[in-house]
Order: structure tokens, then C-alpha cells, then sequence
């Protein structure tokens, strides 16, 4: 395969995001203005100009209509996806780290980063319903909107405080009852999402060792993957929290993501940013390593990144994925033919 | 023609022969049929060749759905969304999306298969534990003892500058002993050094030398051959683990080589005892070890 390369970003990627249909792709890097870009050919549709930091992560509404994205600069903004106009920023004091859309878009959990004195907390936000509604009013009469809608729409529902150090990932648990959060705590947590009450916490012996650097949930929600920095990446039951698997790679695991089409886990990392220019390119291991989820074996390594992969996403057909590295490029890769009929 | 006009009784002699182009209006019109259940469209024409004589043509298509393509209503509208933000400003030549100038393809750890000679050295090792009885674990790549198999080395891909530097004191003092070399200091190529045979048996130095080895040179390729043609060709013998066409830097066209790495040795030998002197785009393909072998 031929990747196409998108050098959209200027300074590192942080986090990719196909919508549901798989025909857009959703970037997010250290420079300041997450990108969307078309999915099947790599064409740049707009930028969402606003942000005055790095921007951690984003999420799309299953309708394609709204995108929210969590930056350093203490905020969470809401977004028209068509226009890139904002409709709404939810204001933190400290940098907000991980975002995440619940089903039915109602609501969605941000995550604030330990920041002056303040420990990391989780935050639920409510979405106010209409889309269309949030964009009249920005437009024509914005004072009235701060007074109508504030109220309704920035008070958060819930915080949660507790974890140490940062929460590097918070997802919506099935039917938005949980909350899973995992962070550099290397303890996977899952919340209640009424009452904030943890109801479990993965195991210390069978856990992670180290932070926890990304969590992808499967495309039906009954199991969700994480990766650490302990060079292991971990499949778990959802609702039980047991670990199903455990895959073991060589370097730190910065993303990770499953087909949805096949049983492959695909892990992405390599050795610090920092350290990089100190050791030979074939150490680096600047490559997406795949996986069997089952057998948990290694099918194969994409290489191309000229630093530690950061991000990696798989478009929902699971034909093609993306991955976004330290180096600002994100890479799609659209499969040959052999990849659906590899055996191991 | 003749009769075709005598037909309609309104048009004289004299006009015929004037502009016989005028004269479509005289045709039976254009008809269009199907399509049928297996994709096949008709079309029957009729118009005047040069000689002025009316010519029946009948076109006949297939029609196929390529992809069922799959887009949802919002992705195709979508798709028409117009620019904003940057991109809207984004200059033609600006580049931001290019496609890979390189073919990537999922470098697969091991040659599926491949699993039969893994098991075989693990039995070997384990007899070696028996026989000490104590952990004789011992990384040929790295030189950690008790950790891990060469195998799972996590500094496998470190392999040709790991040997570089770690084998080099041994084989220093090896080769005298060998009588390879007179003097202590003089130079002693890596493959003239002590052990060295013994070791490329195994190790890092396999690994280096499989990738050498297994590699094929093919040349006499025709300029428009690109790698995922080699690809195509070279891949009913095995798997295929790099592949690689020359390309002149500055006209861009091929330069009528390239090399197929293959992952196991006995494959590369099928395909160059198969493939060479094999016609492919009209020239005769010359396939063999891409390094002259010394042994």
C-alpha cells in the first residue's frame, strides 16, 4: 500500500478520529487548530480555528454534526463540523485532556489535568439538544445566549476527583451508566455516572505498571483495549473489568486501536520524543505493530513515521487507518488486498 | 441509399447529391436498448460514412457496478461540503496531502509457516538447560544471559551494530588462533575471523545475512514496471518481504532493475529458477542472487 501523507500539522499529532461513516477523519496535534480532513483521499476540508493551546483530544457526534475537542488552554470547545464555527467553550482551570461524546450526544465527559495546586478531576457536561439552535443563536444574538444557555449547558453535572496524577483518557462506559477513566496512575477505574462512585478498579498485580497512554473501546462497547507505557497494551471486559489479553511489544505504547472488521489490535509508540535523535532509526520502532487479538501474536509492523506514533485510528469499514506521529504527519493507510487475507 | 430515399417521396435527386450530410433527419432514430439483467446495453445507430452510404451501428456495452458503494447520505453530502477555515486559502501548490512516493507493506515478523524451525531451536535450548541445569538463557543478539531468547530480543532490529561491536573483542583475539592472521593488529575481514563460520550458524549474523541472502536482482525490466507489478510477480513463490524497483532521480522512469527480498531462501531459489529468462513486457527477465554468494 501507498500511504497518503497529511501535513496539515505543524508540531506533533495528539489524537485522530474517523466519524461514524468513516469519511472524515478528525485531527488533533500540538499546534493549535484541530484539522478535518475527506478519509479516502487525504483532502483537507477545513481547520477549527479558536484554540490557544495544544489540543489534547476531540470527538465527533454520531450525526457528524459537532466536534469537541479539549486543549491545554483550559478549555473544551464545541464546533460545527460543517463551518468550523464554535458554538460553545466550556471554561476549566486546568487543561483539559481527554474528551468524550456519550451515546445519544447528550452528554460528555472532559477530563482536567493536575494543574497549579489542583488535583485531575472528570467532568460530565450536558450538550444542549439542537445543534441548529446553538449556531442561530451564536450568530445573530450572542449576549442572550450566554444568559440562556450558560446555565443550562456549562455547569458540569458531575465532577469526579480522586485518581493521582493525570487522566490521561475517560470513555463512556455501556448505556452511559460507567465511566472508565485511565490515566498515569496505571489503575483503570470505572465510575458511576450518577452518583460518581467508583464501582472498580482493575488490579494492581494484573494491571499496568506504568501510565496509561491511550483506551480504545471495540466498536460494539463490550470490551476496550488500553496501552501503557510499560510496553504492554491490555484488552478488558468492560463490564467486569477482567483482562482478557495482553499483548507484549517492545517499546512504550503511546495509541492503540482495533479493527472493526478483523481480529487485529494495532499498537503504535516508540521510545521518548526526547531521545530520538540519540538512537539509531531502527531502534525507534516508529511502527504500527499489528497484532492478532485472539492468538495475541504479531502479525506485522507499517512503518514510515520518523518519530514515535501518537495516534492511531481505524476508519469504522476497517479498510484503511490512520496513524499520527511526533514527526506532524498523519499517515493513511488504505490496505492491499493481502491484509484481509493474512493467516498467521 | 438509393432505395432508402426513394422511400421519401419529397426529396429530390438534386438535394441528395448536394450535402448528403443534411440528410440524418432521413435516419430512423437513435434506439437504446436495455439494460438487461446482465448488464447489457444496445445501442443502435444509424449514420452516413463518407461514400454517402447509411451504416447501421449497433454498440453494444456492458454495464457493471464496480463497488457497492457503501456511502451514507450525509458522507455523500458531505463530500460536497464547501472549505473552511485554512483550507479555504490553501494555495494549489501547497501540498499538504501527497501520496506516499514509497510502498509500505506489513512487514510480517516471520515467514507464516516458518514456525517448525523456531520449535526446533527452542527444543535445542531447552536440551542445553537440561544438560547444565541452570539457566543458559543467553541473548546472542544483545548478550543478556537468562532474560530472554535471541528471538524475542527486544534489540533484534540492533542486530548488524550490535555484532559490530559486541563480537568484535572476542574475534580479535580469536583470529591469531585461527592463523588467519600473522600479527595481532592486522586487519581480519569479518568473514576470516575465528567463529566466524560457527557463528553465522546463528545469531545476529543470520539475521543480517538472511536479509542479503534472500534477496533477488531483476533485471532487464521494462521502464513502466513498478513494484507492485514485481509484487504481483514474485508473490505466488513465497513470501515476499521487501520490494524494490530502481528509479532514475531525475527522469523519474525506472532504471530496469530491481530486488525482491524474499523471507525464506527456498522460495527466492523457485522464483529465480522459474522467472529467469521469463518474458514479461516483451523483454527477457534476468533474475539472480542480488549478492554474488561466496560460498
Amino acid at each position: 500500500m501507498r500511504p497518503i501523507l497529511m501535513k496539515g500539522h505543524e508540531r506533533p499529532l495528539t489524537f485522530l478520529k474517523y466519524n461514524r461513516d468513516g469519511d472524515l477523519l478528525f485531527s488533533c496535534a500540538k499546534d493549535h487548530t484541530p484539522t478535518v480532513w475527506f478519509a479516502d483521499n487525504g483532502e483537507r476540508l477545513g481547520t477549527y480555528r479558536g484554540h490557544n493551546g495544544a489540543v489534547w483530544c476531540c470527538d465527533v457526534s454520531r450525526d457528524s454534526s459537532r466536534l469537541i475537542t479539549g486543549s491545554a488552554d483550559q478549555t473544551a470547545m464545541l464546533w460545527d463540523v460543517q463551518t468550523g464555527t464554535q458554538l460553545h467553550t466550556f471554561t476549566f482551570d486546568s487543561p483539559a485532556r481527554s474528551v468524550d461524546f456519550s451515546v445519544g450526544d447528550k452528554l460528555a465527559v472532559i477530563t482536567t489535568d493536575p494543574f497549579m495546586g489542583l488535583t485531575s478531576a472528570i467532568h460530565v457536561k450536558r450538550i444542549s439538544k439542537d445543534p441548529s439552535e446553538h449556531v442561530c443563536l451564536f450568530c445573530l444574538c450572542a449576549d442572550i445566549l450566554v444568559v440562556e444557555i450558560v446555565p443550562e449547558i456549562s455547569e458540569s453535572v458531575l465532577v469526579l476527583k480522586g485518581p493521582q496524577g493525570r487522566i490521561n483518557r475517560a470513555v463512556w462506559g455501556p448505556l452511559n451508566k460507567t465511566i472508565i477513566s485511565a490515566g498515569e496512575d496505571a489503575v483503570i477505574r470505572i465510575w458511576d455516572a450518577e452518583t460518581g462512585k467508583i464501582l472498580k478498579e482493575s488490579d494492581k498485580e494484573i494491571g499496568h505498571k506504568k501510565g496509561i497512554t491511550s483506551l480504545q473501546k471495540s466498536v460494539d462497547g463490550s470490551h476496550f483495549i488500553t496501552g501503557s507505557l510499560d510496553k504492554s497494551a491490555k484488552l478488558w471486559d468492560i463490564r467486569t473489568l477482567t483482562l482478557i489479553k495482553n499483548y507484549t511489544t517492545e517499546r512504550p505504547v503511546n495509541a492503540v486501536t482495533m479493527s472493526p472488521l478483523l481480529n487485529h489490535v494495532v499498537l503504535g509508540g516508540g521510545q521518548d520524543a526526547s531521545a530520538v535523535t540519540t538512537t539509531d532509526h531502527r531502534a525507534g520502532k516508529f511502527e504500527a505493530k499489528f497484532y492478532d487479538k485472539i492468538l495475541t501474536e504479531e502479525i506485522g509492523g507499517v512503518k514510515g513515521h520518523f518519530g514515535p506514533i501518537n495516534a492511531l485510528a481505524f476508519n469504522p469499514d476497517g479498510k484503511s487507518f490512520a496513524s499520527g506521529g511526533e514527526d506532524g504527519y498523519v499517515r493513511l493507510h488504505h490496505f492491499d488486498q493481502d491484509y484481509f487475507n493474512i493467516k498467521i | 441509399m438509393a432505395v432508402e430515399a426513394a422511400n421519401q417521396p419529397k426529396i429530390r435527386w438534386g438535394e441528395l447529391e448536394d450535402d448528403a450530410e443534411d440528410l440524418d433527419f432521413l435516419l430512423p432514430p437513435k434506439q437504446v436498448i436495455g439494460p438487461d439483467r446482465n448488464g447489457l446495453k444496445k445501442i443502435v445507430e444509424y449514420k452516413f460514412n463518407e461514400e454517402g452510404n447509411k451504416v447501421k451501428i449497433t454498440t453494444t456495452t456492458r454495464i457493471c457496478k464496480l463497488a457497492n458503494a457503501r456511502l451514507s447520505k450525509g458522507a455523500v453530502e458531505r463530500r460536497s461540503w464547501p472549505k473552511f477555515g485554512d483550507a479555504v486559502h490553501e494555495d494549489v501548490g501547497a501540498r499538504l496531502t501527497m501520496v506516499s512516493t514509497e510502498e509500505i507493506i506489513l512487514e510480517r515478523p516471520r515467514a507464516p509457516g516458518s514456525k517448525q524451525d523456531e520449535g526446533k531451536s527452542g527444543g535445542d535450548s531447552l536440551n542445553q538447560i537440561a544438560k547444565a541445569g541452570a539457566v543458559l538463557m543467553v541473548c546472542r543478539t544483545c548478550g543478556k544471559k537468562g532474560d530472554h531468547w535471541t528471538s524475542k530480543c527486544p534489540f533484534k532490529d540492533l542486530a548488524q551494530p550490535s555484532e559490530t561491536f559486541v563480537d568484535r573483542p572476542p574475534s580479535r583475539g580469536e583470529a591469531p588462533a585461527a592463523g588467519a592472521g600473522s600479527q595481532k593488529s592486522a586487519y581480519v575481514p569479518p568473514s576470516m575471523r575465528g567463529g566466524a563460520a560457527e557463528r553465522g550458524s546463528g545469531g545476529g549474523t543470520e539475521m543480517r545475512r538472511r536479509n542479503e541472502e534472500n534477496s533477488v536482482r531483476v533485471t532487464n525490466l521494462s521502464e513502466d514496471t513498478r513494484e507492485a507489478d514485481l509484487l504481483e510477480l514474485f508473490r505466488p513463490f513465497g513470501h515476499v518481504s521487501r520490494v524494490y524497483v530502481a528509479i532514475d532521480q531525475k527522469t523519474g522512469m525506472s532504471r530496469g532493475f530491481g530486488f525482491v527480498n524474499f523471507v525464506n531462501r527456498e522460495d527466492a531459489e523457485r522464483a529465480i529458477n522459474k522467472l529467469n529468462g521469463y518474458g514479461y513486457d516483451n523483454l527477457i527477465l534476468r533474475v539472480e542472487w542480488a549478492a554474488p554468494r561466496a560460498t
